[in-house]
């Protein structure tokens, strides 16, 4: 009711988000000036899994259709950075590697999204076992190699481009939750039969949703793959890659904006930490995280942030109730 | 060319078979727990490992080891279903959302599992030798293992069917699929229904497991590959049917052995044109309700 009320007029909450947004991309874009390199390459790989949590959450957060082919929109990022990036600058490697995710999650939408249910999930979890195994066989068939070398790109630049990215998935995601489109994919998530009848082309909608939550990815896969000069299939198309949105997503509350990107600069700083601390144990901990956040999370770190606040804002209002 | 298809047939009955049992048992698990359990490849790895443990260090033959591991697996499955999944199935509201809940558990499980494996047992290959003398018919040679692990196979199928349509768990086990909520009013355990099933099926990819260490190598990240198979193969055969997962299993097999003799490092990508034929043409699968 309170949405309705405010509609049309500009008021301080709802400029909030957008503003404050811009104005952290500013002073992020300003960084490099301050900062030591390292630092840089560092939040590079933060804002990578932000772009990557927030891309995930604009389709699977409303609908409920948990999508696993991260990695393999990632992984043709990094194919893409190898492949053409000797020709071409990184900007225009990326929005190719971005394009070309975006057509490929049409076909697979195309194919699955028609479906309800877990075949989605399904199709999506084997297809980087599937890109992985294909791709190994054409580079043993055709260019006789089992890896390739990654063109190094500076690292200011990269930073740059990622952070432009950011820039634009934000406001596709702040877009999408404001329009129809969204509200339609909202209402795919609560009944896809309610949703149907009252007019929602539901496989059009799921169709589209997906593909505009692959593009980034592939997009950041590009420039990712930067940082290490040599990839092979094994590396590229990492599983692993693919729960890491599903649970930042998760741990940070897959329901509204700051809830993926609260998750994902908490997990990926984890991830540095652990990784550089104690390797052997990563996975343990990785997947411990995961159930109980599951468990005892169900609306992320947003959620219990959103609860204290209601309660301390129901206290005062139960009079009137 | 008739041993060459001698060959074939039998090495796609053989794969086909441990493909079955994996498949049954990941649709006992999302059929009647309704969790779509990923770490399934993972129960396979540990029922391997277990098997080439106590073959190797303990000295125990390998089918005795198989049948030890029956219960262990059983046990890990029983337990993890009436601890965790019970939890979450109190603490989330829908039956929409238990489901994909339940998967990314799995998830987080099949990390777990894995890394744990990886912990006890490295991440190197492993292997033991067990009945690796072969026979003649005409001039294909058969290996006696491979014949042994197609056996165990068909006589584990034949328990099991008997299991689900003669005993009285079994009728339990088919109601609580196809109406949990009556099956309960009935006087049905359904819980305990659940995690006997969650249990059955980590039994069948334990037993799966333990029959590929006694003919391939193994190692602690073999699981997913079995895991992704499985998934294949319960799509084509429809989701929650048992005679589809058998027939799906079989038919995987085969292709796989035929692709095989063609190109090694391709058949998962022929599975996976497979399904996206199957899910343009008949998205229920082929024995699908």
């Amino acid at each position: 009711m309170n949405t309705n009320i405010s509609r049309g007029r500009l008021n301080a909450k709802k400029i909030a988000p957008p503003g404050l947004s811009l104005l952290a991309l500013i002073l992020l874009s300003l960084l490099p000036i301050f900062v030591t390199d390292y630092t840089i390459i560092k939040i590079n790989s933060i804002i990578s899994f932000v772009i990557i949590a927030v891309s995930w959450s604009i389709f699977s957060g409303p609908t409920g259709y948990i999508s696993l082919s991260t990695a393999a929109f990632y992984g043709l990022g990094m194919y893409a950075s190898a492949i053409l990036g000797n020709h071409l600058p990184l900007p225009l490697v990326m929005v190719i590697s971005g394009i070309a995710s975006f057509i490929i999650a049409l076909i697979i939408g195309v194919i699955t999204l028609r479906l309800r249910g877990v075949y989605f999930t399904i199709f999506t979890f084997g297809l980087v076992e599937l890109l992985r195994n294909l791709i190994l066989w054409l580079e043993i068939k055709f260019s006789g190699t089992r890896g390739r070398f990654v063109p190094s790109v500076d690292f200011q630049q990269v930073f740059y481009c990622i952070l432009g990215t950011l820039a634009i998935i934000l406001l596709i995601s702040y877009l999408i939750k404001r329009s129809r489109f969204g509200l339609a994919l909202i209402g795919i998530g609560e009944s896809e039969d309610a949703a149907a009848h009252i007019g929602i082309n539901t496989t059009l909608v799921k169709v589209l949703g997906f593909s505009i939550s692959s593009f980034a990815v592939g997009a950041v896969g590009a420039a990712m793959a930067t940082r290490t000069n040599y990839i092979d299939p094994g590396i590229a198309f990492n599983m692993l890659m693919s729960f890491m949105p599903v649970l930042m997503a998760i741990f940070g509350g897959m329901s509204t904006i700051p809830g993926p990107i609260i998750g994902a600069a908490v997990f990926a700083y984890l991830e540095e930490l652990l990784i550089t601390k104690v390797p052997e144990y990563f996975m343990i901990i990785f997947g411990a995280i995961m159930i109980i956040a599951i468990l005892f999370l169900p609306n992320g770190l947003t959620g219990i942030a959103g609860k204290l606040f209601k309660r301390r804002k129901g206290a005062g209002k139960n009079a009137n109730t | 060319m008739s041993n060459k298809i001698l060959q074939i047939v039998l090495e796609g009955l053989i794969m086909g078979g441990i493909y079955a049992l994996i498949s049954m048992g990941l649709t006992m698990q999302y059929g009647v727990a309704r969790i779509l359990n990923v770490s399934h490849g993972e129960f396979i790895m540990v029922g391997a490992f277990i098997t080439w443990m106590l073959t190797t260090m303990a000295g125990i033959s390998p089918l005795l080891a198989l049948i030890i591991c029956m219960p262990v697996t059983f046990l890990i499955g029983y337990i993890l279903h009436r601890t965790l999944y019970k939890k979450l199935k109190d603490l989330t509201p829908s039956a929409g959302a238990y489901e994909g809940n339940a998967m990314l558990i799995s998830f987080g499980l099949m990390f777990i599992i894995q890394s744990v494996a990886q912990k006890i047992w490295g991440s190197s290959p492993q292997g033991y030798k067990y009945l690796t003398f072969s026979f003649k018919i005409g001039k294909t040679a058969i290996a006696v293992n491979r014949l042994f692990v197609l056996f165990v196979t068909i006589i584990i199928s034949v328990i099991f069917y008997f299991f689900l349509n003669r005993t009285r768990m079994g009728k339990a086990i088919r109601a609580s699929s196809q109406d949990p909520a009556a099956a309960g009013m009935m006087g049905i355990k359904i819980n305990r229904v659940m995690a006997i099933c969650f249990g059955i099926g980590a039994i069948l990819a334990g037993i799966a497991g333990s029959l590929l260490s006694m003919i391939n190598n193994i190692n602690t990240s073999m699981g997913m590959n079995y895991t992704v198979i499985a998934l294949i193969v319960v799509v084509l055969g429809g989701l929650g049917s048992i005679p589809g997962s058998l027939v799906g299993g079989l038919i995987l097999g085969f292709v796989g052995s035929i692709v095989n003799r063609i190109d090694t490092s391709l058949y998962m990508v022929v599975f996976y044109v497979l399904i996206m034929v199957l899910l343009l043409v008949r998205p229920k699968g082929l024995l699908g309700r």
